[in-house]
Parts: structure tokens; C-alpha cells; sequence
């Protein structure tokens, strides 16, 4: 970092971003070497006989063999600190804004949002503070209020401590023990940030997307998977989740994805006003946008980069989520990277260790009690993109097998219109059962029963439809035609969600409920009639009208309305008897 | 191209294999240079330097080497990457597709000059898509709408008039009164579809609004990686300096990618899914990606890629990767082209993901957005009742659904079917789909505004059109 330990070197060959370097002593793997005059930054990837083969994070043009080489003696670090949150960086952690509309290849640099923020201490000198102790507060008033807290690894009477006043984010604001510690601090992105212990209370992270609060729930530092297709809606419902969960802050991490995509995002979450601060939503974002033409090997390392500051949120005590859109492109650059050194390809060109990258990502998911005895979580939530749709390509299989919850999503749901296009065959929630524990004593205690039903009754309802399909529905009897009808007004009522509705775009759990509740109790009615002899045909042609407009007429939270929307629709089938 | 060559001309190669050629005893040489060599019998080639070791050069000609040999060939070194001149001189040309005059004109000459490599926008400085470009054709204008600043691929398969309806958008788009040129690359083509091609935008070139880029099928397959490039610089510079609106239309993609796989397959890289190299998906995006709109600056570049899915294959990795980088698609099918419709595009398989920016109230109609939903829906049931009547018998079918079975061949007949020159104003299109909607019974129309339903379909009754002020 500093010119006192950098050494130089000289490049020899060039191939694309694979550049071999030589006359470079005391280098390990993966230290950031700043190439040629413009200081393109590239990670050490193999050291043989005196050579570092180095990956460029650049595209390197006009590299050539003499330019020097130097390395800055530690791995791919990120700055930490104030100016992270509404702010947009690409794969490398350097911010967006300010950077002019055409992007050059560029140096690392110091990569720290320009500007002053104010502090306040809240330790006195002489205090012996331990690692994740609470230093201080940057903007202690605000909406969302930066603990700075003790470095981990660093311990000891705090013997300087800076007044209250603005600074800027690299400034040094405190000494402990022999170490200064600044706003701002940095951390190696492939290394997992410590925690004190990890956590296994299960409480449910709530998505607003009724799919998966009721049938694929996901509990606070779990991880997720969401495999689809082009065309099926990931990124829609990726988005709804960030714009509408219930947690503090959200690491958006488009890996690969499109510019307008990136641009659409950005601008939505300025416009929209988080229901909990009333301020912008992007107050509580920070989004990592590498789109899928800037370099490969930033794309790389954007996943560990944005799980380095969703960890860092986490251990100030906050839930966080991290979004990946793609993990697949993540791993095509695993790929391309292996397939450039020579490494030997195992299934379809990926490396042989891509599950153990797979894996080592989304371990590093989890509630934990943190380094300053608080409890925080990051959740992950990946999304897959399977080559032609196809779910058993390796990172989709590798994927489903670390993840607790997996949100297949569906193209034929997708073909008709049915969004969120999760699949309810497809899909599943390893967390369930553990959360079916935890509505129990949260206000919620049929919450399991009303899954179990609901599952159910779409699982048997796929069953005879494709039945009736062969045979026609008229041949079959009364009740297993309830079932058929259950089935679609589940689908219509409960599962899909219109984006574009602003009642329907997010959905509160008392809500949710009764929407649930009132399907299962209009199919419970509809059986007793058809018991007692009224035809299915006379049932099936009730004007369910008012139970379907039901969650795009009542507000987020009005579960009340929806209770009344149900009346109607029992007094009308009361009539039929 | 206004390229000032290093004095030392290297000469005698070390080795020369395929499109590749070793050059020894090199300095000073940096990776992606752009290279010129000069045969025996003194004809020069372009080529880029895909490797540097030391004093060994790996350089890629892009005409191949045919006729070249270790002996008599010199190589000289441009000291940068590939740069072409950028500007307005381009506007009514005819190049081949390293951009050298087939029109019998003078090489394009400019002051300015830029890397066709291009560089990726800054994601915090792009302006989200938001206004319509016309292209005049009813199925495109009216359910996918193509937005400025948008990537929308058409997706076909040999033996479709793809092409055509490629060359048709081309020659009719537009965007308001605002200034528009179409920049059209054409890679893979026959001499026959590529004389079509300069025929069909004739007209468009003559008022100075056209760039063709022509590639043809036996040209140099390396070339064609450069096509693409080049046309994307150019277009660049005639939107963001030249405040333009550019659609680059990149006709067709598949044989972009066999050129790209082609290529790979000499380098003698590890071959991904089909022999695809594993970074088709970057190199794809590093092409689609260009379009955009730039906070600030004038102008838009919309992209209009074609490509043929081998055997109808739409899981084939080339309209793969492609859909998951570009936003929508407008399929094209063979059913719809056998039933004689032209452009035979299939609505339900179609989308626009930047329609609901681009279409509606102050961008093109306030009934638009409704009513092609409201007809992509009784489509899709449409489709529906007609399975059910192949299983059942029509006679089977509700009063209700037999009215859906002929609505998918009036929307055919009615609003899809047109002819390859003509251009229909928006007005027309949209009346078309009115019309198409209005065979259906008024309760079924569930997505429209009961008011707007009257205010179109009960005056058009008396006129015989539909009504828009």
C-alpha cells in the first residue's frame, strides 16, 4: 500500500488478462500487483521458479513485456466505512459516481467515498476496549447510524479518542493500544470477517412476496438459491425483495448483469421511500455493480466483495441481505479464469473446485453473535442462471446443495403470466419447519397448518388437472373438483403477485394470512356444498371475483379488508344452497 | 486507418498457423496491438497481437494468411490497440467489415478516431430507456416495442424472412422528429442476401442516415469478429457527439459466434458448452452492452441483433447467452410463416422488457400498453380453446371460446400481416388491434377501461377506424 514495501518488477508476457511477471520477491498469492504505468490492478494466481502469473481486474490493451510491475503487499482489500450505503461501486469496491460515462482501465486507489462525516466518540480515554468494542458513532442522529467499532484483532487501552466533529473517511479517530484506527478500515475480501459465535435461533426474514412467506419461507442468515431461465422473472423478484424486506440493509450485488438493469435499479430505489426511516430506500442499499461487459476477473471477486460488506454491516449488529444477481456468471469467471491458467476442466469447463467455491460463499451466510456481543445476519440470496433453462448443470446442482432454501422458478408459470414465476414443485425451504416453531409464539400459531394445507391442496389439484386434461374435468367427481378449483384460486389469490399493483407489490404477514385463511376457508365451503348435493359445475361458476381482486384492492396490511372480501364471496355461495 | 505505423517493420516470422503468426525478436509490443503485415507480393493485411512472451508476438490476421510466408512477410506494430476513425463521413457509406470502401468511394477519413474495443458505461451515469423508436411494423410497434437505448434480438431459424424484416426496420425506424441513422452490420451473408440488403436501404443511405458494414460469407472469419466492433465505435460517436438516435442492426449474430468459436478453436482454447469458448457470454455482452442511453448527452444506440437458432433450438448457447444479456426478444415462427403471415412473428413467444417504459401515455398512445395486453391475453387463451378444440371438436366448445377460436387468425390476418415495404404509422397499428380486440365480446375485454373500450370501438363502428386526437 504503502511505496516503503512495494517492490518492482517487470512484465514478460501478456495474454489478455493473464500477465506473468518477473524480478518480484516476497509476493504470496493473491496480492494485488499494480501493473505497467497506469497501475492496472491484478491478483497473484500462481508463483513458479520467480514468476507470479497475475490475473488483470483490467483490460490490458497496451500492456507489454518491460512495463514494471509492482506489488502492494497484501491481498484485494476494500475500504470500510461511511459513504457505503446509497452509494454505488463496481466489482472492486471504487464508487461509481463521479467517474465519468465511459469507464477506463484504472489504478485500485483509495477507493473511499469523498466527503466529511461527523463523529461522535462514546469511549473516554483510559477505557480497555476489546476488538468489536463501540468507538464512536458517524452520524449518531441520522436514519442509520455507523458504529465505528475496535478492528478485529486489535485490543487495549484506548489512549487518544478524536472529539466530536466532521472528518473525513480515512481520518484516524481514536488509538488503541499501538494501532490507530480510523472511519474508514480495510479488510481482505476473501476472508471471512471473525464473529464471536455463531447462531441457530431461527426468525424468519420477511420477503413481502406472499410465495414465499407462506409456502418457502427463508429465516435471517440463511442462504437461498434462485434458479431460472431467461425470461422467468429473477431479477423482477430479486428486486421486489430488496425494495420490500424487513431488513437493515441491503448489499445489492449485480454480477454480470445488464447496464439498464443496474441503471433501472439505482433510480427505483431513490424514488422509493422505506416504509421504517420514511427516508429514500437506497439510504439502507449499497450496490456492487459490475455489469456483463466490464472486466471478468472484477466480476470475480464482486461476490466476495459485496459478502465483505454485507459481513461488515452484520458485525455493527444488523440483518443484513446480500442479493447476487448472477452467481452463475461468478462462476463463468471461475471458469474462464481456470481454463486460462491450464488448470485441468472438470464437468462442462468449470474447475474441479467450484462446489468448494460454491460452498465457501454461501457458508460465510449466518446469525451470529459478533466480535462486540451483538446479533446481526447476513442472508444470501443468489440467483442462478442455468444454461438453456437447464437445472441440472453444475452450478445449479452444486448450488442446491448448500443452500437451505431454493426458489426454482418456472418458465411454463412465466409463459402464462403467473408471477412471481416461483415453481411450488420445484421449490423448497429447508427452514420451514423451524419457522412453523417460531410463528407459534409470534402471533401466528396456525401459520404451519395453513403451509401443510396449502401444499397440499396445489400438489393435488397439479395431479388432477393433468388427469383432467386426458379424461376432461367433467368426468371427474365433485370434491376432487374442488380441489382443481382450490388449486387455481390459490394460484390466483395467494401466489401471484402483481409488481406494478401498489397494493399488491408487497404484502405485511397479518395480510398474507388472511388471504391464505380465506382460500382455504371458501375451498372448505365449497366442499360442504358439494357434499350436500350441489353440483360442482354450480360452484365453479360463482363469481369468485371478489376474493381475486382481493389483494390489489386492500392495502399491504389490511387483512381486515380481505376478511371483508371474503364475506361477500361466502354469502354468495350461501346462496347456492 | 490513420494509423501512424512503428518505423521497424519485423521481418521473417517464426512460425505461421492458421490465422496465427509468431513474430520473434520483437520490443516494446503490448497485448491487443493492432499489427499491419506486408506479403512477398506487397499486399498488407490488418491483424491484432493476441499474445506477447518476452520477444515473441502472437498476431491474429484478420484476412488470413493465405500467400503469406516465414521468409518474405514484414510486420510492423501500430504502438496501440485497433482505433477506426469516428464521424458524420461515415453516413452513406458501403464498407466491407474492416471498414474498407465497397462503394468505390474514398477510404472514410476523420479527425477524430476511436478504439473499437469500446469501454463499459458507468452504470450511475446510464438514463434508463424510455422513449419509443418506430419502426412501421404493426407486430413489433404494437405488442414489443422497441425502446431507445434498448437491446432487442430477433430470434429465428433458417428459411424465415428474418433478414428482411431486419433490412425493413432499418429502412423505415425512427424516432419522432429527432435525428436517426441506422447503422447495419451484416456478418455471414451470402452475396445474394447482401446485394438485397444495399437494395432495400438504398434510400435511407442516399439521405446520408445509413452506415452498412458488409461481411460476406467468404470473407475472412476473423473479420467478422471486427464487424460488430467497428459498427458499435461508429455508432457511438454519431449518437453521443453527433446526437443522433442509432439503430445497429447486427445481422446475424450465429455466424458472429461461429467466427468466434472458429477462432477459439485455433488458439487452442478449452472448449466450453458446443465447443463455444467459455467466455462467449462476456464477449456476447461486450458487443450488446454498447447500447444505452448517457445522462446528459444527446443521442441513443439501440440494438437490433438478428440470429438463426440452430435447428429452431432456442437452448442452443448463442440465443441462450444472448437472452440473458439483451432485454426481450421478438421470436419469429415457422407455423406463423407457413400460414403466409410476413413478419412471422410469434406475439405470445415475444417481449419487450422495456415496454412499459417506452409505450403508453406521452410516449406513443395512452390506450397502447392496455390494449396489447389485453390482446396478448385473449391471444394466449386463443391458442388455448384452439388445442382444446383439436382434442375435443369445435362443436364441444362454450359460446364464449368459440369466439376466441378465429381471434388468433384475425390478429394474424388483421394486425400482424403486412407488406415488406410498408410502413404503418402508429395510429394505424394500434386501430388494427382495436379492431382485432373488437371481435371478441365486450365483457371479455376485462384489462381495458370500459370508457376507452367505447371511445374506440363504438366511434370506429360509425368510421370504420378507431379515434386518437
Amino acid at each position: 500500500m504503502s511505496a516503503a514495501t512495494a517492490t518492482t518488477g517487470t512484465i514478460a508476457r501478456v495474454s489478455g488478462p493473464l500477465v506473468e511477471v518477473e524480478g518480484l520477491a516476497g509476493v504470496a498469492m493473491f496480492d494485488v500487483v499494480d501493473l505497467g504505468p497506469r497501475e492496472l490492478p491484478g491478483e497473484v494466481v500462481s508463483i513458479r521458479d520467480g514468476v507470479l502469473t497475475v490475473q488483470a481486474y483490467e483490460y490490458t490493451g497496451g500492456l507489454r513485456p518491460g512495463h514494471p510491475a509492482r506489488a502492494r503487499g497484501e491481498p484485494l482489500s476494500v475500504p470500510l466505512g461511511p459513504g457505503l450505503l446509497g452509494h454505488v461501486f463496481d466489482g472492486l469496491l471504487r464508487p461509481l459516481s463521479g467517474m465519468p460515462a465511459f469507464l477506463p482501465p484504472r489504478p485500485v486507489g483509495g477507493g473511499t467515498t469523498p466527503g466529511e462525516w461527523h463523529f461522535e466518540a462514546a469511549a473516554d480515554p483510559g477505557a480497555r476496549l476489546a476488538e468489536g468494542d463501540r468507538l464512536g458513532t458517524v452520524d449518531p442522529h441520522g436514519a442509520m447510524p455507523l458504529p465505528i467499532l475496535v478492528p478485529p484483532h486489535v485490543s487495549g487501552e484506548l489512549t487518544w479518542v478524536a472529539g466530536s466533529g466532521t472528518y473525513a473517511a480515512d481520518a484516524v479517530v481514536a488509538r488503541v493500544g499501538d494501532t490507530d484506527v480510523a472511519l474508514t478500515q480495510r479488510w481482505p475480501v476473501r476472508l471471512p470477517r471473525p464473529y464471536r459465535s455463531r447462531g441457530y435461533d431461527a426468525r424468519p426474514l420477511h420477503t413481502g412476496q406472499r410465495v414465499v412467506d407462506l409456502l418457502f419461507p427463508v429465516a435471517r442468515g440463511s442462504a437461498v438459491g434462485v434458479p431460472g431461465g431467461f425470461g422467468t422473472g429473477k431479477t423482477v423478484l430479486l428486486q421486489q425483495i430488496a425494495k420490500w424486506c424487513d431488513a437493515d440493509v441491503i448489499v445489492y450485488v449485480g454480477c454480470g448483469e445488464r447496464g439498464n438493469e443496474m441503471a433501472e435499479v439505482v433510480s427505483e430505489l431513490s424514488e422509493l421511500r422505506d416504509p421504517r426511516t420514511g427516508g429514500p430506500l437506497a439510504e439502507r442499499t449499497v450496490v456492487i455493480a459490475n455489469t456483463s461487459n466490464m472486466p471478468m476477473m472484477a466480476r470475480e471477486s464482486s461476490v466476495y466483495t459485496g459478502m465483505t460488506v454485507a459481513e461488515y454491516f452484520r458485525d455493527q449488529g444488523r440483518h443484513v441481505v446480500l442479493i447476487a444477481d448472477s452467481t452463475s456468471r461468478w462462476a463463468e469467471a471461475l471458469r474462464e479464469l481456470a481454463s486460462r491458467t491450464g488448470t485441468m476442466p472438470a464437468e462442462e469447463g468449470y474447475p474441479a473446485d467450484l462446489a468448494s467455491s460454491l460452498a465457501a460463499f454461501y457458508e460465510r451466510a449466518g446469525e451470529v453473535t459478533t466480535l462486540g456481543g451483538t446479533v446481526g445476519s447476513v442472508t444470501v440470496i443468489g440467483a442462478v442462471s442455468p444454461p438453456g433453462g437447464d437445472l441440472t448443470e453444475p452450478v445449479t446442482s452444486q448450488t442446491e446443495r448448500f443452500v437451505r432454501c431454493l426458489w426454482s422458478l418456472d418458465h411454463d408459470l412465466a409463459y402464462a403470466r403467473h408471477y412471481p414465476a416461483l415453481s411450488w414443485t420445484g421449490s423448497f425451504s429447508r427452514d420451514a419447519d423451524m419457522l412453523g416453531g417460531w410463528f407459534i409464539h409470534h402471533g401466528d400459531p396456525e401459520w404451519a397448518r395453513r403451509r401443510a394445507r396449502m401444499s397440499g391442496l396445489l400438489a393435488e389439484a397439479d395431479r388432477l388437472t393433468s388427469l383432467a386434461e386426458l379424461v376432461g374435468a367433467g368426468t371427474l367427481p365433485g370434491h376432487e373438483r374442488v380441489v382443481m378449483l382450490a388449486g387455481r384460486l390459490l394460484r390466483l389469490v395467494v401466489l401471484q403477485q402483481n409488481a406494478l399493483s401498489p397494493n399488491d407489490v408487497t404484502c405485511g404477514p397479518a395480510k398474507g394470512a388472511a388471504l391464505g385463511d380465506a382460500v382455504l376457508a371458501v375451498v372448505d365451503q365449497c366442499e360442504r356444498l358439494v357434499e350436500s348435493g350441489v353440483p360442482a359445475t354450480a360452484v365453479e361458476e360463482v363469481d369468485f371475483g371478489p376474493l381475486v381482486r382481493a389483494r390489489s384492492d386492500t392495502g399491504a396490511d389490511d387483512a381486515e379488508g380481505v376478511n371483508a372480501l371474503l364475506d361477500e364471496v361466502l354469502k354468495r355461495l350461501a346462496q347456492l344452497t | 486507418m490513420n494509423t501512424t505505423w512503428g518505423e521497424i517493420e519485423h521481418a521473417g516470422l517464426h512460425e505461421i498457423r492458421g490465422p496465427l503468426v509468431l513474430v520473434r525478436g520483437v520490443q516494446g509490443v503490448g497485448w491487443d496491438e493492432s499489427v499491419r503485415l506486408r506479403s512477398t507480393s506487397g499486399d498488407t493485411r490488418a491483424g491484432t497481437v493476441l499474445e506477447v512472451d518476452r520477444d515473441l508476438a502472437v498476431v491474429q490476421v484478420l484476412e488470413g494468411t493465405q500467400g503469406l510466408d516465414l521468409e518474405g512477410t514484414t510486420v510492423g506494430f501500430a504502438g496501440e490497440v485497433l482505433h477506426v476513425p469516428v464521424g458524420d463521413a461515415w453516413l452513406g457509406r458501403v464498407c466491407n467489415g474492416r471498414g474498407e470502401p465497397l462503394d468505390g468511394g474514398p477510404p472514410v477519413l476523420a479527425g477524430t478516431r476511436a478504439a473499437v474495443g469500446g469501454q463499459p458505461i458507468n452504470p450511475t451515469l446510464r438514463e434508463p430507456p424510455r422513449d419509443p423508436v418506430m419502426t412501421g411494423v404493426s407486430v413489433v410497434d404494437a405488442l414489443t416495442t422497441l425502446v431507445r437505448g434498448q437491446k432487442l434480438p430477433v430470434f429465428s431459424v433458417a428459411g424465415l424472412p428474418h433478414l428482411q424484416l431486419a433490412t425493413q426496420i432499418a429502412a423505415q425506424a425512427s424516432a419522432g422528429d429527432e435525428p436517426f441513422a441506422v447503422v447495419f452490420a451484416a456478418m455471414g451473408l451470402t452475396h445474394a442476401d447482401g446485394a438485397a440488403v444495399i437494395d432495400a436501404l438504398e434510400e435511407r443511405s442516399a439521405r446520408g442516415e445509413l452506415v452498412l458494414l458488409l461481411n460476406t460469407a467468404d470473407d475472412p472469419v476473423i473479420e467478422r469478429l471486427l464487424t460488430p466492433r467497428i459498427a458499435l465505435t461508429v455508432a457511438e460517436h454519431l449518437a453521443y457527439a453527433g446526437g443522433r438516435h442509432v439503430l445497429v442492426v447486427m445481422a446475424d449474430m450465429t455466424s458472429y459466434a461461429e467466427a468466434l468459436r472458429e477462432v477459439s478453436a485455433v488458439r487452442g482454447e478449452i472448449p466450453g458448452r458446443r465447443a463455444y469458448p467459455g467466455y462467449l457470454y462476456s464477449d456476447l455482452a461486450s458487443l450488446y452492452e454498447r447500447c444505452g442511453r448517457i445522462r446528459g448527452l444527446p443521442g441513443s444506440v439501440t440494438l437490433l441483433p438478428v440470429l438463426t437458432m440452430p435447428a429452431g433450438d432456442i437452448t442452443h448457447p448463442v440465443p441462450d447467452l444472448t437472452g440473458y444479456i439483451t432485454e426481450g426478444q421478438v421470436v419469429l415462427s415457422p407455423e406463423v410463416h407457413a400460414r403466409g403471415i410476413y413478419p412471422p412473428v410469434d406475439p405470445l413467444a415475444s417481449l419487450s422488457r422495456l415496454m412499459r417504459h417506452g409505450a403508453g401515455a406521452g410516449r406513443t398512445r395512452p390506450d397502447h400498453l392496455d390494449l396489447a395486453a389485453q390482446l396478448l391475453a385473449a391471444l394466449s387463451r386463443s391458442r388455448q380453446v384452439r388445442e382444446l378444440a383439436e382434442l375435443l371438436g369445435a362443436a364441444a366448445l362454450s359460446e364464449t371460446d368459440q369466439q376466441y377460436l378465429d381471434f388468433e387468425g384475425a390478429v394474424e390476418e388483421g394486425l400482424l400481416d403486412q407488406g415488406t415495404t410498408e410502413s404503418r404509422s402508429l395510429d394505424d397499428t394500434l386501430d388494427r388491434a382495436w379492431q382485432a380486440v373488437g371481435r371478441l365480446p365486450r365483457r371479455e375485454l376485462s384489462a381495458l377501461d370500459p370508457l376507452m373500450v367505447a371511445a374506440h370501438l363504438d366511434v370506429a363502428a360509425d368510421r370504420g377506424v378507431g379515434e386518437e386526437p
